[in-house]
């Protein structure tokens, strides 16, 4: 059954646009979005969110949450489906998330053509977990995020080491986000 | 969703579909207080909750010069959409010129009420055939106030 979006579609949109913004300037900081939509299961309250915020006509969206999920997105985002998630520029995983390198990179003279990995995991708790260093964070800042493949951080790395290309992450737990932008370095521990 | 959604790929010759087209035409043509004043006569609608709107944007309306040229850009139009859902999963889209934002949202419930087989020839005789005719008469009424206008180029014809 059809479910409604944002209950109001400008003001929520703008509301989660700021938690993104805030989330990408100071990564590892977790964020609530304020009023988020019932969106159809798997998908959670946060990451659908900040696809509704985010995807619109120009911007191809991949996601594995199934069918219901894609008839939502389409309806109230309006945005095309792609085929795989190489040629998304949004994809959004509810279970195993695709291997970094399989995403857009985005390339040398337009970096910002590469894929927004919007991951929806079990958990995220500041305070422990990675050690998260770089633009936006005066020392370190740590995060816990519980259901990642255990190896993920040498995917981050190697994400990382492509900069300026590579795939932004916006990690998300019921409605709660935080992000991993590119600029960002990841230790366990 | 139910029913095709504007985008989408139209599925072919069903005459459903057809009948849909035309309930859906006729309501994009009513004013909300011609609607309303139908839906007094009939048993109230399911109750519904809205997906979408009422919300007015523009939209660009599209044309091809002779019906099959290269197509054009004519102009922006007001539209004003809306979308609703019935309990039972019904879904009723309305997309009507201008921007009153009462009459999408009753043509919109109306689209979602007609889908249902057992209201849909209560609802037709009731309310979308006596807006039909009511249109009907309307544009006869312009016509014939052309046609006493017209003129006729008989000289055109009889010099020869």
């Amino acid at each position: 059954m059809m479910r409604a979006g944002f209950a109001d579609p400008v003001l929520d949109a703008q509301a989660c646009f700021r938690a993104v913004l805030e989330a990408m300037a100071r990564p590892g900081r977790v964020h609530r979005v304020a009023a988020p939509p019932e969106p159809p299961a798997p998908l959670a309250a946060a990451a659908a969110a900040v696809l509704l915020t985010l995807a619109d006509a120009d911007t191809p969206a991949w996601l594995d949450a199934g069918a219901g999920a894609e008839a939502w997105l389409r309806f109230h985002a309006g945005c095309p489906l792609a085929a795989s998630p190489a040629q998304a520029g949004f994809v959004l995983a509810c279970g195993a998330p695709p291997r970094l390198a399989a995403l857009a990179q985005g390339t040398e003279e337009e970096p910002h053509r590469s894929a927004t990995l919007i991951l929806q995991v079990k958990a995220l708790e500041p305070g422990a977990g990675w050690r998260l260093t770089g633009p936006g964070i005066e020392r370190e800042h740590r995060l816990l995020v519980e259901g990642m493949p255990p190896d993920f951080p040498a995917q981050w790395a190697a994400n990382r080491a492509g900069f300026p290309c590579g795939v932004d992450v916006i990690l998300c737990a019921g409605d709660r986000l935080a992000a991993l932008p590119r600029t960002t370095a990841l230790e366990i521990g | 969703m139910a029913g095709p959604a504007p985008g989408s790929t139209p599925a072919g010759p069903d005459p459903d579909e057809a009948a849909r087209r035309r309930w859906m035409g006729v309501l994009a043509r009513a004013g909300a207080a011609e609607i309303a004043a139908r839906l007094d006569q009939v048993p109230p609608l399911p109750p519904h909750r809205r997906l979408r709107g009422p919300e007015t944007g523009l939209v660009m309306a599209r044309g091809r010069q002779g019906g099959d040229g290269a197509p054009f850009n004519l102009g922006e139009m007001t539209v004003t959409r809306c979308s609703v859902r019935l309990e039972d999963g019904t879904v009723g889209h309305a997309y009507v010129a201008g921007r009153d934002a009462r009459q999408a949202e009753l043509a919109a419930m109306l689209d979602a009420a007609l889908q249902d087989p057992t209201r849909r020839d209560a609802l037709l005789a009731a309310v979308i055939e006596p807006l039909a005719a009511a249109q009907a008469a309307a544009a006869a009424r312009v016509a014939a106030k052309a046609a006493a206008t017209r003129v006729q180029f008989f000289t055109m014809a009889n010099m020869r």
